[in-house]
């Protein structure tokens, strides 16, 4: 059993990367996830741990700096907002193409543009739909409370080394700046040189051994049938995180006849919202995706057959509604609630959407 | 005489690099690069450092550097490779990690990874091949295109009123304080190769004496854009370029020692 | 037992470190906490609130639309949460700056003169220990041992000899709170 903190979701990413033997964080500041740098500079892991910690120029040379030091086979990680985000599509894509392991960090603001501060959920498309240029996608993760923070940093290495795929743990402000207990992993080492060679020897690049070929990495294929291939090598890895790597959670569904379904942030909010309803005699359950992609297509299709309605809770114009929508069919209704510019909807707007659109309607 | 009584290892006089690879360059008769490309095979394998060298290549002609030199390498991003080298270098201390840059990419979409990077002092070896023009894309203008310089974005010539003026970056690089060795070669003749060669030698060992980051820019040609015979361009290269990007070292030494800055008292 | 609580007023009043001192003394009560607090740049100067909740259960949802209690220490404050108290609820507040009282007839309203009494004490930063003492003399949340080891959590080492002075603070605050309205 790890030790117990009291903690900020910020906090305890830097916490994770720490003592999950990460190798670097390369990073640039933007609110709401400054913690995650502040507090990495302040513990001096290169002390303890031998990791790197640099504050880089932009959001752009950040990711670039991931993948070189990924392309090395070094366990990586970055963080950012929103629209620091957007600064790394470029890098984010270039990594997928190229087939790098990474952990990105996303604590998503309001937008668009410059936006706002405050906690938002509108960044769904963009993590889980590709974000920048070409056919790939980003493992998606979404915490929805201080401990998954913590959990999910090792578990996006582990699927983002098996499947050499950037992962992403898509949280936001609430997370990011909430403070709750928290039980941190015992430490694991970093990997010597030789442990990556033997591990990642066949792909990475950290200097070409006697032993063997020349590695190189890199994105480009200027024949149209190879690139083509690498495309399918690439929709097959997808496929494969669908079938084998889905993660969701489910709360007092088992005799709804509403099913709300929310990640992240939201999905906390709807807890309380089906408590909330429940006192009300509305029967109403809870599905939460953990992985935003894979999406948790079977868990909803399955629900559709049970329940009446659906309603997808979501702090944007309605984005993860149309994957449910896509899961459900269309035997039943599958409507949206949602807020925008950083408001957060509250339980009892919930319910009160929940009575609105669906069992009124 | 037959011909294996020429070929053979007795008569030897010239080679192929060990490092340079089988492959067909690429790179359109007359052009710098396979000069430079064959120099960075030798000065690896003089070193011996060929299982600790990774080099990171860009996007414009030498994007596929990596398919030349028998080393590990990575393609970065257009303009990235200072950043790509730096989290290669921050995380692998022990490796040897240079950048090979073209005018487009380190002086215009990548200046602020170039002038970042060697301004934190990142331990690695810049090349960057300056032919005042973007020859991958079909010769349009380049950051350090001359004044009245004709390419396919300023047919009529580089004009300061509308596309400002041609940048010298690596007398910028010289400034930064954590460069060590900052030199502007060329690769026209025997001598200058000989001299670009004993240049770049130089550089990779401040890299690994961790002197900070070394920079040698060479100025090369592009006949092909340029629309001229290699011998021609080498001509125009000495009479137009040279006066602009005048050849020597910028700098040489070690970078800033952090020892003569007083740190603010906390 | 669920006890969700809002804690409102200006940047710099340690209406942050108040909420992070009571959600440490829940965890060393053995309780499920989380504090969610506003902010960014609005902090400096401009209004700050947190929400804490305290529970014997897993939290859900750690941003309200209603409190349990209201902890209101300036005027926008106020206006913004008074009517969130749920009925029956408790609201606190701090007179000081304060142009119009609470209105609400369905909620217990009590006052502390924190302020004044931080003046006496010869520490204004002991503010917020004042208003939290006062707090858990109206709602007993968290026993004194508790606040002493959240105090000890949450402070640095370097800060540690000054947790007597906050207690003596909590301490007067417990005793100086006034009730205004039961319910």
């Amino acid at each position: 059993m790890g030790e117990l903190r009291l903690m900020k979701g910020n906090e305890v990413i830097a916490e994770a990367a720490i003592r999950c033997g990460c190798d670097g964080y390369f990073g640039y500041p933007i609110t709401p996830q400054s913690e995650v740098m502040e507090t990495l500079m302040d513990r001096e892991p290169w002390n303890e741990t031998g990791m790197v910690v640099l504050q880089a120029e932009s959001e752009i040379a950040s990711i670039h700096m991931i993948y070189g030091a990924a392309a090395s086979g070094k366990k990586v990680i970055t963080s950012s907002s929103s629209p620091g985000i957007s600064l790394m599509a470029e890098g984010i894509s270039y990594i997928a193409g190229a087939e790098l392991p990474c952990v990105i960090v996303n604590v998503q603001r309001g937008g668009p543009g410059l936006g706002t501060i405050q906690p938002s959920q509108a960044d769904y498309f963009q993590s889980t739909k590709g974000g920048g240029h070409g056919d790939y996608r980003l493992i998606v993760l979404a915490p929805s409370s201080v401990q998954e923070m913590n959990d999910f940093v090792e578990l996006g290495f582990q699927l983002a080394f098996k499947y050499r795929n950037p992962a992403m743990i898509l949280t936001d402000g609430v997370i990011g700046q909430m403070m709750e207990k928290v039980v941190l992993a015992d430490y694991i080492p970093r990997l010597t040189d030789e442990e990556i060679n033997e591990k990642y020897g066949s792909w990475a690049t950290n200097g070409r051994k006697a032993n063997r070929q020349r590695n190189i990495i890199t994105s480009l294929e200027m024949d149209s049938g190879r690139m083509e291939k690498n495309n399918i090598r690439l929709q097959e890895k997808y496929t494969k995180m669908e079938e084998e790597e889905v993660l969701f959670e489910e709360f007092r569904c088992e005799d709804a006849e509403y099913l709300l379904v929310a990640f992240g942030s939201s999905s906390r909010i709807c807890q309380k919202a089906v408590d909330l309803a429940r006192e009300k005699g509305i029967k109403v359950g809870l599905l939460r995706p953990i992985t935003l992609f894979p999406f948790p297509k079977k868990p909803i299709a399955a629900l559709a057959k049970q329940v009446k309605g659906m309603l997808v809770v979501e702090m944007n114009a309605g984005q993860m509604v149309e994957d449910v929508q896509l899961a459900a069919g269309c035997a039943i209704p599958v409507k949206h609630f949602g807020r925008m510019g950083g408001i957060i909807p509250s339980p009892g707007e919930v319910v009160e959407a929940l009575e609105q659109k669906l069992i009124g309607g | 005489m037959e011909l294996k009584d020429i070929i053979n290892p007795n008569n030897l006089v010239y080679e192929k690099p060990k490092l340079l690879t089988e492959n067909t360059m690429h790179y359109c008769p007359g052009c710098s690069h396979g000069v430079v490309h064959r120099i960075l095979a030798e000065v690896i394998e003089d070193m011996d450092i060929q299982d600790k060298t990774i080099g990171v290549s860009p996007v414009g002609c030498a994007v596929f550097a990596y398919n030349y030199i028998e080393i590990d390498w990575q393609e970065a991003a257009h303009g990235r490779a200072p950043a790509v080298a730096t989290g290669i270098a921050r995380t692998n201390p022990d490796k040897v990690v240079f950048t090979y840059q073209g005018d487009g990419d380190l002086a215009s979409i990548g200046t602020a990874e170039i002038l970042h990077a060697c301004n934190r002092g990142e331990n690695m070896v810049v090349i960057f091949v300056n032919n005042g023009i973007y020859g991958m894309t079909g010769g349009q203008m380049a950051p350090t295109t001359l004044i009245g310089q004709v390419t396919a974005t300023t047919p009529n010539g580089r004009d300061v009123g509308r596309n400002g003026y041609p940048l010298k970056i690596t007398e910028l690089i010289a400034q930064l304080p954590g460069t060590s060795y900052v030199t502007r070669q060329s690769v026209h003749t025997p001598a200058t190769i000989r001299k670009c060669k004993k240049a770049i030698a130089k550089a990779f060992q401040a890299a690994i004496d961790k002197k900070g980051t070394s920079f040698v820019e060479v100025v090369s040609t592009c006949n092909m854009n340029w629309k001229m015979t290699p011998v021609k361009a080498n001509e125009w290269m000495v009479e137009n370029m040279f006066p602009f990007y005048v050849p020597g070292d910028l700098k040489d030494g070690s970078k800033t020692d952090p020892e003569s800055y007083t740190p603010l008292k906390n | 037992m669920t006890e969700e609580i809002i804690i409102a007023g200006f940047g710099g009043q340690g209406v942050l470190s108040m909420g992070k001192i009571l959600a440490y003394s829940g965890v060393m009560a053995d309780q499920e906490v989380s504090w969610f607090p506003s902010y960014g740049p609005e902090m400096r100067g401009g209004t700050a609130n947190v929400t804490v909740i305290l529970s014997e259960s897993r939290i859900s949802s750690p941003v309200l639309n209603e409190y349990d209690t209201a902890i209101i220490l300036n005027q926008q404050s106020m206006d913004k949460f008074e009517h969130m108290v749920k009925p029956g609820g408790v609201l606190i507040y701090d007179p000081n700056g304060i142009i119009h009282p609470p209105k609400r007839a369905d909620i217990n309203i009590y006052k502390i003169e924190g302020t004044l009494i931080a003046a006496e004490l010869g520490n204004v930063k002991t503010f917020n220990m004042v208003v939290l003492g006062a707090y858990l003399k109206a709602k007993p949340v968290v026993k004194m041992e508790s606040v002493e080891k959240g105090l000890q959590k949450s402070l640095p080492t370097r800060h540690h000899y000054l947790i007597p002075m906050n207690l003596e603070a909590v301490q007067k605050g417990f005793e100086s709170l006034e009730l205004v309205q039961a319910v």
